[in-house]
């Protein structure tokens, strides 16, 4: 039986973070969510589009975070319960609604999950979305466990209700994509009936008008509402102390860093000399609960992932109560003891419990961790990222690299994330120059392009897959074309939201559930702004590079789409569209005069030199079968045939 | 159905190799037959961008007191299970100690820098080598060029899970395997998974009678 449908509290199941989220949220009888796909948070709509036929639940991957948190804030003001998921950066994107809705409220139970990405696992930024409930003043919770990421999801939809407000709550990836553990609840029927009440006079909570105007008194309602959650996280069980009554040293952690801290506190054997505060309401902190931990002891340190959030809200605590709670040395992030950048783990918090409190703990013996370098160093070379075998981005950026270099005018691409990010690195033929947020390739693009009185004359390329596109590439191309900017923009399409797992998007025909929908098609789009529209396939290389090298001299905004489904799509994967060959009698290795093109150069993971012949390999057990590679070996030698399926 | 005792508590494996082999799938199916079994498990994995290439890294921490944190401390690894053998090295380097056990595919996958020319991949000796002198003990066997003789590469990640059996480290059998696999394949899924898995088990029984 699935956790989704499993009616029979108290069953155990493991589950990963992000599941825990997804149960807690049936618990809780929700009754829409919507996101935009982004790591590592995902799973959560993933996993309950999978309930949402049986639980009556509209799903929904949206355009962008914020049309996704749009959608998500007209359930909860029709009366039900939404929750709207999202990695950091999706936050950024939201972020300007976000402050709307913090001031004109919200009604049926609303819940913001956002999945942060200490250590930038997979990601192109550390962003930190905690700072968002501070800066909009709204209520933020952190699970520090699998069991509570189910327990506080269900209850932040009641919380959610009782302040009439959105309630945010962080996860990171070390829950959202880690298991342990969870027990079920109870689960109810279904239930939910939508419908927007607006007859009241504005400002009524229950049913006028949702608006934030006039914007003082809605300023000094929400305010209220954060007193009022202040009273609450004083009780709330989230806020938990293991320890003794009076330690030498007093822990301040949440998320997490609480599995860290236990664990720290276990190897260095202190339990009776360490006490861990754990804090699931992160904003606004309970003063009077902090206040009376922070009386027990004299040193505190913080552990929190990954700016010092926590400690610069309890040190704001700790001065304003300093003449009830005294003096304290402080251990985190501003004096150095801790580190601001990057993902904690066990071992940061036991090398800094062990100076603080004078504990011997050897975690790895010298002579065998100097061995253990020694042959890490020797025999285990570096993995470097590299796009998969048969990945349509590193034909694309063949394309790219080639027609640029044939052009010869210093001409260069801009980018930004999805997995063509990798574009900038050799397995993209260091192509890429520029890579930042979403759409913003295209938008950087367009202002490289109007450089032209200042002299630059190389030719501007942006680049952007087929999701990022409808998420914010349309207002940048809108932008370049309309200010008569001179750049090509290429969509590299492979039909999907590739890097997060193949969700759909809105030029795809299927919905979250699996429903047909209206396609949107991007070369209309493209046409219908006033751009030219091209198409390769970037398999066939002579003929993209033609097309691009002839694209390069011309003006105005050309469009090119280079079309090819991503190597791990469902209905791609697994299956060759050619057997690849190497024919030894022809490769003739370093004698050859190619200078190993297609593995130094090329270097697709599915092609491998051989040393003992001294020539290129086909590994059949990686290669995808794309046919690439035969078409870049100068002397012929890489055979492909058609796979005959 | 219950878990007999556990060697170490938590006792803490890693599964390791690169993008692609199925290392998560190994990981999540490992830690459910042990969940299911009463233990507490906890699963830390590493995957997004490193699906592109990169090293992929699962940490089971497998309890009968509670959930441990998603990350194994340093030094404290008990096994190691790499799908590629250069993988168990770096591993090594991190969570090694010298009473790790380490149980390793033999087939390479050469990372984009060797493909390049620009890194040298050991040989299979070099390797065991230095696994040999990280480890108490280890086991190398074929698991890629056994699974593609069953039809799929990919099956090499069951093969692994078959020799973590046949280890007798962790307490569990292929009827624990079948019962778990069975909720989410079909049944010659289920028949193939478990010819698999048969054949690691084999695999790691022979290696101990040479």
């Amino acid at each position: 039986m699935s956790y989704l449908f499993d009616t029979n509290e108290g069953a155990r199941y493991l589950m990963m973070g992000n599941d825990a989220i997804v149960r807690g949220a049936l618990e809780a009888n929700v009754n829409v969510a919507s996101a935009y796909p982004g790591t590592p948070s995902s799973e959560i709509i993933e996993n309950l589009s999978k309930a949402s036929q049986k639980r009556n639940i509209y799903v929904e991957w949206s355009v962008n975070e914020k049309v996704a948190l749009e959608v998500s804030f007209a359930a909860s003001i029709a009366g039900l319960r939404s929750i709207c998921a999202m990695k950091q950066n999706g936050v950024n994107v939201a972020s300007d609604f976000l402050l709307h809705v913090a001031l004109s409220g919200t009604r049926g139970g609303a819940v913001l999950l956002h999945c942060d990405d200490p250590g930038a696992l997979s990601s192109i930024n550390e962003g930190e979305s905690r700072h968002f409930a501070r800066m909009i003043e709204l209520p933020l919770l952190e699970p520090g466990d699998f069991q509570e990421a189910k327990e506080m999801t269900k209850w932040a939809f009641e919380l959610s209700e009782e302040l009439r407000s959105i309630v945010i709550m962080r996860s990171v990836t070390r829950l959202s994509h880690a298991s342990g553990n969870v027990i079920l609840g109870k689960l109810g029927a279904p239930e939910g009936k939508a419908q927007f009440k607006y007859e009241a006079v504005p400002g009524d909570a229950d049913s006028g008008p949702v608006i934030t105007m006039p914007v003082p008194p809605h300023h000094a309602l929400l305010q209220e509402k954060l007193k009022k959650a202040v009273a609450i996280f004083e009780k709330s069980p989230f806020n938990t102390y293991t320890g003794p009554a009076k330690p030498e040293l007093l822990i301040i952690t949440c998320s997490a860093c609480n599995l860290y801290s236990r664990e720290a506190v276990h190897l260095l054997n202190a339990q009776d000399r360490v006490g861990i505060l754990k804090i699931g309401t992160t904003w606004p902190l309970p003063p009077k609960l902090i206040a009376r931990h922070l009386a027990m002891t004299e040193k505190v340190l913080f552990v929190e992932e990954v700016l010092p959030f926590l400690e610069e809200n309890v040190k704001v605590i700790a001065a304003e109560t300093a003449a009830e709670v005294g003096i304290k040395q402080f251990y985190g992030k501003n004096d150095g003891a801790m580190p601001t950048i990057n993902e904690m783990n066990p071992d940061i918090v036991v090398d800094v419990i062990k100076k603080i409190l004078g504990i011997e703990y050897i975690a790895m013996d010298e002579g065998y961790a100097n061995r253990a370098k020694g042959h890490l160093i020797a025999r285990a070379p570096v993995r470097d990222l590299t796009f998969c075998p048969g990945c349509p981005h590193r034909a694309s950026f063949w394309n790219l690299h080639n027609a640029l270099a044939m052009d010869n005018r210093r001409g260069f691409v801009c980018g930004d994330i999805g997995c063509y990010t990798l574009g900038f690195l050799p397995c993209g033929f260091s192509t890429m120059k520029t890579s930042h947020s979403m759409g913003s390739g295209i938008g950087i693009a367009s202002g490289f392009g109007k450089l032209t009185q200042f002299g630059m004359d190389q030719p501007i390329l942006a680049v952007c897959g087929d999701s990022t596109f409808f998420h914010a590439a349309i207002p940048a191309l809108v932008n370049a074309i309309h200010n008569k900017s001179d750049v090509i923009f290429v969509l590299l399409d492979n039909s999907g939201t590739a890097m997060t797992g193949f969700q759909p998007h809105p030029g795809t025909p299927l919905d979250a559930r699996g429903g047909a929908l209206p396609t949107i098609d991007p070369a209309e789009v493209c046409r219908s702004l006033g751009a030219t529209v091209e198409y390769a396939d970037p398999f066939d290389t002579e003929e993209t590079q033609k097309k691009l090298l002839a694209l390069m001299r011309e003006k105005g905004a050309r469009v090119l789409i280079m079309k090819q489904m991503c190597a791990l799509s469902p209905e791609k994967k697994g299956k060759k569209r050619f057997e690849v060959k190497v024919d030894q009698q022809i490769c003739r290795g370093d004698t050859c005069g190619c200078s190993r093109l297609c593995t130094r150069i090329f270097r697709c993971p599915g092609l491998v030199w051989d040393n003992k012949r001294q020539a290129a390999v086909i590994d059949e057990v990686i290669c995808a079968g794309c046919g690439v590679c035969a078409e870049i070996c100068p002397s012929g030698a890489i055979k492909k045939t058609e796979a005959g399926r | 159905m219950k878990a007999g005792n556990l060697i170490h508590d938590p006792y803490n494996a890693i599964i390791t190799g690169v993008g692609g082999q199925g290392n998560v799938m190994a990981s999540r199916i490992l830690g459910n037959i042990l969940s299911r079994k009463g233990c507490f498990v906890t699963i830390g994995e590493t995957f997004g961008v490193s699906q592109r290439g990169g090293s992929v890294m699962s940490h089971l921490r497998i309890s009968k007191q509670s959930v441990w944190s998603p990350q194994i401390p340093r030094g404290q690894a008990h096994i190691v299970v790499a799908l590629e053998p250069t993988e168990a090295i770096r591993v090594l380097a991190a969570y090694g100690n010298p009473a790790v056990r380490v149980l390793s595919n033999t087939r390479p996958i050469h990372p984009v820098g060797v493909i390049a020319g620009e890194l040298a991949y050991p040989s299979l000796d070099e390797i065991r080598t230095a696994l040999g002198d990280l480890a108490s003990d280890v086991a190398l066997i074929d698991a890629t060029d056994e699974a593609m003789k069953l039809g799929q590469a990919i099956l090499g990640n069951v093969i692994m899970l078959g020799a973590v059996s046949g280890a007798g480290v962790l307490p569990f059998d292929a009827e624990d395997f079948r019962d778990v696999i069975s909720e989410t394949m079909s049944g010659d899924k289920v028949e193939i998974n478990m010819k698999a898995f048969s054949k690691g088990e084999e695999m790691i029984r022979a290696l101990r009678q040479k």
